[in-house]
């Protein structure tokens, strides 16, 4: 590679032809101030807007200040980033976004959690020189996902680059212009009338609070502190490799026995895992993948327990409905059996058994409002809270987590196997499929549980699988933009894969919408990712059939998988939705 | 359908004999060797047609029907002749007389007298307003005698519909030299030659432009022009345009064999019926005579040209933002590097040039880069063509030489200022320009004096004002013309200048305070510095200049609360003379903030806390009673 | 989708514009061509013929309303029968435009951008229609106004009522 010598700051360095600005000070440790940048280097992604501003230095012979975020290095350029010119330019920018932006920090959600917060305080803003008219439109709180806030709104364009070039749904553009520019959807509809999939990844880029989740937090408090309820909680697979990040701990450590004793600590009448549901879902998904290959169903098969890839392929795809697993998520599962089978057990009105769900997704909070999720105007998960918003929880309940000791799920929903947890990373929900569907076809046992060729991070990857005689065709795919073109090539007829897994967010769910803010880091998700292997490796049965409490579920209460009664609890259909 | 054109001599050949048709136009030829003996020529540009010129034409043709005259008199339509305060303009060859303010009434006398008589129609001649003369000729009447007619050469002189016209006046005869006799490296070096930069504001040397285009190997390269003029007050462009189209097209295939583009894109204004309308006409024209389309000059060059259409966005004038219009998407500039010649439309390696860039281009191919050297100054070579507008007697569009001064222009060309009021300033350069004022009328107009004075050259809008107009009234004006078009992308112009514009509205409202004068410095400063396009780099620049220029002003605004030039209406109040009031209430009845008080037949007052100034009870007093400020 | 065949004439004018976007080998490219066919043929750009375009072209429905909203010759709203420009360029500015415009608001009891409640009259700026010889200019519909001062406008207005009358 060619190197350039530059001097920054009077040091002389070399850097690589193509480095940016930004990139050669970070090499000599100056820190450039930034806000509208983000660069998603796995997926070749970048947010260059260059427009918030508050990078800008001086570079020698230009004459105005420059966006060090966007500025390529050139050979002997001469670049200064800390005189007053462009320090108090980086200033006053900042300060002309908050001259337009509500003063009301200290009860915004994302108060010490902003970057506009931080920078103003990096930045030593005192004071607002410039005030005036500040923008004025409505809070979209339609959906049971997301909430739209535009006057927060920096124009930094993040959300608008992950939703159209990341997640290729399209939802968000720049609108109207000048001051009166906001990111909207078409027509200024609402979110819920979108085909918004909820997937959050814009509220996960978001630096300020314009997208940020619905807060159930109070709900789950209610529900906790009505002695006529029996308050059931699950925590997905996901959230245990991430939460400890909330309170200080290292990203990619696993804190399941500590997240169980959180969850007691808040008095909730059980703890569930959702990796139950996981361990449930393998059970009737691989059953309904051999069906298909044996008796020449549709192929390939997709999976179906990511609720964003569910509405996108609904929206985007509604020619394709037959091809989804008519699987529920193990969420859904989950809460299905809870208000049947345990409700049974235990003698409880499933209408007095309210089903929280800790999930590290904003679309979870939209599927449990499905029409075709709910029975008897009795959802089958009732209260969906994300990671962060759990650790709000705990924090308000004055939970010291990193002291607490370990404890276990309980019973009867709460054992699991290896196979459930790897549902937290890409790649996982299929790799747990055929761990099971292996010893169901050739009725031997399988004695690599590690399928190696089906990890990583590669956005769309593809691996054979010999499983006896036959060659089973994987394709696997994460970023709902990966998922597109899988399916492309399915609708053009050019797809020879037998089984796909998506997920709607890079990284699978270890990357949601819901978790710690990453800001879209992939050292951050590659290290949660880890840990859901390592977890995995933990484990002592690693086979979803070999779950002993499934396998009493089914002996006593639902037969066979894919039978009669499976199929009326845990399976379900999707409808053709608008496409806007 | 007329016949491809396969090399210079056919081309020679055509011009020969086309010229001879239209000979009589050229003042030194006494006779007509052609079949019309005489030429009634009507200005088809837009202020022309506003007035009903194309109406006229169809009414002259009728009336010299009618007469049995038409086989010896050609009725036709041209590009502006520039004068539009005179306008409509009817100009009659051989005898070369200029007609001013016809109207569809003075037809009929016009063809009677002028056609049938010989007589020349005196009341509808120009009448110099100083020695009340009234004059024949174009180049007798000031508004003329100084300019260099270049980019304009044949507007007002040709039919932009027919390009057989084009031809008679060596039309592109500059293309088929450079595709027969000429490598691309000679073109360019002959426009680095020449010293051309770019007429749409920047000033960047043309030859330098395509040179850094030419350079990158790329499999497909574009010529754009930019025909997006949006500087509210300039309309430079869209004469060229209408008046003489095929010159853009021949030199933006020049251009395009100069670079190894093969494609050439018109980005032009959708408020630009006409122009497009003309345009369309020119380019099927174009095709149909083989100077676009495949295989040019047979000399195996092929290029095509298609029109986009803008949609009403100013920041479309620069170039990224242009690009990105033409792909279909919001017109938001990105930052350069890379620039245009490097990555433009489709990332392909692209070159943007202005229509009066493009303009010169003939011309100096035609005749050689030191001819066009040999106009102008040291740095700015050439002509420049300027829209004259505002307070001044002659409103129209002008070309002079680089170095002209704004005295030559204003008081010589221009003819001084309406009503004759007092000069106070030309802003120039539109919104992102400054203001010139009376100390530097004398200086030299070129890219560099105006930088030099704040100002800048831009497409070359120049609006005149006097002593009536109030500085913060027009800087407010310009801050709320680039507000509103800013593209709201970067943070300094979308919220700085809607700031900047706060502040202005303060100050005109007697609610600015001291302070908002330095906010108004750093603002702009700051804006200039940081914003990522053009635009914003420059929109500060009107309220800096007359912040600079017209302090005073801004502290009798500020201090004494008080318009000078009585523009700001908040500032306005009004009081009653007690004499003349005889308590008739009929003011305060009309009041709409209740400031009158008095009781009938008794003496009102006005309270000057409460009155907005509008100005309703001057109206309605009938005893002269009230004074306005 | 289907609310488009709702708009008027759609029947006929919607084979109208799929035959323009069909002409298009890079349709994508052609956004602001096809907005500018669309609004010349209703008059206006509703959400459901975006949203039409949108899906003609391939292209998310928000990508289009970007676009639209972007530039101020396209128009959402239906317009009255008469659109009343009033030029604000600089060189009307300077010569009273402002004074103009304002009397269109008193005498027509509406704002820069709507349109009177009886569908008659909408008002607009543009900047600049390029007659700056006859500033200030307005402009109706096609027709051009120039040298306008504030005690013409009552005229103009009334000129357009007269006509409506007499069609009536």
């Amino acid at each position: 590679m060619k190197m350039l010598s530059i001097v920054i700051n009077d040091m002389h360095i070399q850097v690589p032809e193509g480095t940016t600005i930004l990139e050669a000070s970070r090499q000599v440790n100056l820190k450039i101030p930034t806000l509208c940048h983000l660069d998603l280097k796995e997926f070749g992604i970048k947010n260059q807007n260059a427009s918030c501003r508050v990078c800008v230095v001086e570079v020698e012979g230009r004459r105005s200040l420059v966006p060090s975020c966007a500025e390529v290095c050139t050979d002997g350029m001469v670049i200064r980033t800390d005189t007053i010119r462009a320090i108090s330019a980086r200033r006053m920018a900042v300060e002309l976004l908050l001259s337009n932006h509500p003063s009301e920090c200290l009860v915004c959600t994302k108060n010490l959690d902003c970057d506009l917060q931080k920078l103003a305080q990096d930045l030593n803003v005192r004071e607002i020189h410039y005030t005036g008219e500040k923008m004025h439109y409505e809070k979209d709180s339609s959906s049971f996902a997301l909430i739209k806030d535009p006057n927060k709104c920096i124009m930094c364009r993040r959300c608008e680059t992950v939703c159209n070039e990341l997640q290729t749904c399209g939802i968000l553009s720049a609108v109207d212009r000048g001051f009166n520019v906001i990111v909207g959807p078409a027509f200024h509809l609402d979110m819920a009338d979108t085909s918004c999939t909820f997937c959050g990844q814009c509220v996960a880029v978001c630096p300020t609070a314009a997208l940020t989740e619905i807060d159930n937090t109070t709900k789950v408090w209610q529900a906790l502190n009505n002695p006529k309820k029996h308050v059931v909680v699950q925590a997905a697979p996901a959230v245990r490799v991430a939460i400890g990040e909330i309170f200080g701990m290292e990203p990619g450590t696993i804190s399941t026995g500590k997240l169980v004793s959180a969850l007691k600590a808040l008095h909730f009448d059980a703890v569930f895992d959702t990796n139950f549901g996981a361990d449930l879902t393998i059970m009737e998904e691989a059953t309904e993948l051999i069906n298909r290959i044996e008796n020449g169903g549709t192929l390939p098969m997709l999976t179906s327990c990511c609720p964003a890839w569910v509405k996108f392929f609904e929206h985007q795809f509604p020619d394709l409905l037959d091809i989804p697993s008519t699987c529920k998520s193990p969420m859904i599962m989950l809460g299905a059996i809870t208000k049947s089978y345990y409700a049974e057990k235990m003698g409880i009105d499933p209408k007095d058994i309210v089903m929280v769900s800790v999930m590290p997704c904003l679309a979870k909070k939209a599927e449990a409002k499905r029409s075709e999720l709910t029975k008897d105007d009795n959802d089958n998960v009732d209260i969906v809270i994300t990671t962060r918003e759990l650790g709000h929880m705990l924090i308000e309940a004055g939970v010291s987590f990193t002291r607490l000791q370990d404890s276990n799920f309980d019973s009867i929903l709460g054992e699991s196997t290896g196979a459930a947890v790897i549902f937290g990373t890409t790649g996982g929900v299929i790799e747990a499929a055929i761990r099971t569907a292996y010893e169901w076809m050739t009725k031997k046992t399988l004695e690599e549980v590690n399928f190696k060729q089906l990890r990583g991070m590669e956005g769309i990857r593809s691996a054979t699988v010999k499983i006896g005689e036959r060659n089973l065709r994987i394709g696997i795919a994460h970023g709902l933009g990966n998922a597109r073109k899988l399916l492309e090539d399915i609708q053009k007829g050019i797809s020879h894969f037998d089984a796909i897994e998506i997920m709607a967010c890079p990284g699978g769910c270890i990357g949601g919408g819901g978790q710690p803010y990453h800001h879209r880091d992939m050292e951050i998700i590659k290290k949660r990712q880890m840990a859901i292997y390592q977890s995995d490796q933990n484990k002592k049965i690693r086979k979803s059939h070999e779950n002993p409490y499934i396998k009493k579920l089914y002996e006593e209460y639902l037969g066979e998988p894919g039978g009669e009664k499976a199929h009326s609890l845990l399976h379900t259909h999707y409808v053709p939705r608008k496409r806007i | 359908m007329k016949n491809k054109i396969q090399n210079l001599e056919e081309l020679w050949e055509l011009k020969s004999k086309e010229f001879i048709k239209i000979k009589l136009r050229e003042e030194d030829v006494p006779e007509s060797t052609d079949e019309f003996k005489r030429h009634i020529l009507f200005c088809g540009g837009t202020g022309c047609v506003s007035a009903e010129s194309l109406k006229m034409i169809e009414a002259c043709r009728e009336g010299i029907k009618k007469r049995g005259l038409d086989k010896e008199v050609l009725v036709s339509q041209t590009g502006c002749f520039g004068f539009c305060s005179q306008g409509p303009i009817v100009k009659i060859h051989p005898e070369d007389v200029f007609y001013v303010h016809v109207k569809m009434e003075d037809i009929e006398e016009l063809i009677e007298e002028h056609i049938v008589n010989n007589k020349i129609v005196q009341r509808l001649l120009y009448e110099d307003p100083k020695t009340h003369e009234h004059l024949p000729k174009q180049h007798d009447i000031s508004f003329y005698k100084k300019q260099h007619r270049v980019a304009l050469r044949n507007c007002g002189n040709i039919d932009p519909e027919n390009i057989l016209e084009y031809i008679a006046y060596r039309g592109y005869e500059a293309l088929g030299r450079v595709l027969t006799t000429m490598i691309p490296e000679d073109v360019i070096e002959i426009m680095k030659a020449s010293g051309l930069r770019g007429r749409g504001g920047g000033g960047f040397p043309t030859g330098l432009k395509w040179e850094a285009t030419r350079k990158p190997v790329s499999d497909e390269k574009y010529i754009f022009c930019n025909a997006d003029e949006g500087d509210p007050g300039a309309f430079m462009d869209r004469s060229i345009l209408e008046g003489d189209p095929h010159t853009v097209l021949e030199a933006m295939a020049i251009a395009g064999y100069a670079i190894g583009a093969s494609q050439g894109i018109i980005y032009i204004r959708a408020e630009y019926p006409l122009a497009i309308q003309r345009l369309e006409i020119a380019i099927k024209e174009a095709y149909d005579m083989g100077f676009l389309g495949k295989d040019i000059f047979d000399s195996g060059f092929n290029f095509d040209i298609k029109i986009k259409l803008g949609a009403g966005a100013f920041v479309c004038g620069e170039e990224t933002a242009l690009i990105h219009s033409v792909e279909g998407k919001r017109g938001e500039p990105t930052k350069k590097p890379p620039f245009p010649s490097i990555e433009g439309y489709k990332k392909k390696p692209t070159s943007v040039n202005n229509v009066e860039t493009f303009a010169n281009i003939p011309p100096i191919i035609l005749n050689g880069p030191q001819w066009f050297c040999s106009m102008g100054t040291e740095k700015s070579k050439g002509t420049k063509v300027f829209s004259l507008a505002g307070k001044i007697n002659n409103i129209g569009l002008i070309e002079v030489p680089m170095g002209t001064t704004l005295r030559e222009i204003i008081y010589e060309i221009g003819g001084g200022i309406t009503n004759d009021k007092e000069f106070k300033a030309v802003q120039t350069g539109g919104p992102s320009g400054g203001v010139i004022t009376a100390r530097d009328l004398d200086t030299p107009i070129d890219y560099e004096s105006l930088l030099a004075i704040g100002s800048m050259m831009g497409s070359g809008g120049m609006i005149v004002l006097e002593e009536d107009d109030c500085m913060i009234d027009i800087a407010k004006f310009y801050l709320e013309f680039t507000q509103d078009e800013s593209c709201g992308k970067c943070t300094p112009c979308r919220l700085g200048t809607k700031r900047m514009h706060e502040i202005l509205v303060r100050i005109s409202e007697g609610e600015g305070t001291m302070e908002d004068i330095e906010r108004l410095r750093a603002l702009g400063r700051m804006i200039k510095d940081s914003s990522l396009c053009g635009l914003g780099q420059s929109a500060p620049n009107p309220v800096l200049s007359t912040l600079e220029y017209f302090y005073d002003e801004y502290l009798a605004h500020i201090v004494d609360k008080t318009c000078p030039a009585g523009r700001c209406k908040a500032l306005l109040k009004y009081s009653i003379i007690e004499e003349k009031c005889i308590g008739c209430t009929a003011c305060a009845r009309v009041c709409p903030v209740d400031a009158i008080s008095g009781k009938p037949k008794e003496k009102h007052v006005i309270d000057p806390e409460l009155c907005i100034g509008c100005g309703a009870c001057y109206d309605a007093c009938r005893f002269n009673a009230i004074i306005k400020p | 989708m289907e609310d488009v065949y709702k708009l008027e004439n759609a029947e006929e004018l919607l084979p109208v514009l799929d035959t323009f976007i069909d002409s298009f080998p890079n349709k994508k490219d052609e956004v602001i061509a096809v907005l500018h066919k669309a609004q010349d043929l209703f008059g206006y750009l509703p959400s459901e013929l975006q949203l039409y375009i949108a899906r003609k072209l391939d292209l998310p429905a928000a990508h289009i309303y970007g676009v639209v909203t972007f530039y101020s010759y396209f128009n959402e709203e239906k317009r009255g029968k008469y659109t009343i420009n009033v030029c604000m360029g600089t060189a009307c500015f300077v010569k009273g435009a402002d004074k103009v415009m304002n009397e269109f608001h008193r005498i027509l009891g509406i704002k820069t951008g709507e349109t009177t409640p009886d569908n008659l009259f909408t008002l607009t700026d543009v900047r600049c229609i390029g007659a700056c010889g006859l500033a200030p200019v307005v402009m109706v519909n096609d027709k051009v106004f120039g040298h306008i001062h504030a005690e013409d406008v009552p005229g103009i207005i009334e000129s357009y009522k007269n006509r409506e009358k007499e069609e009536a």
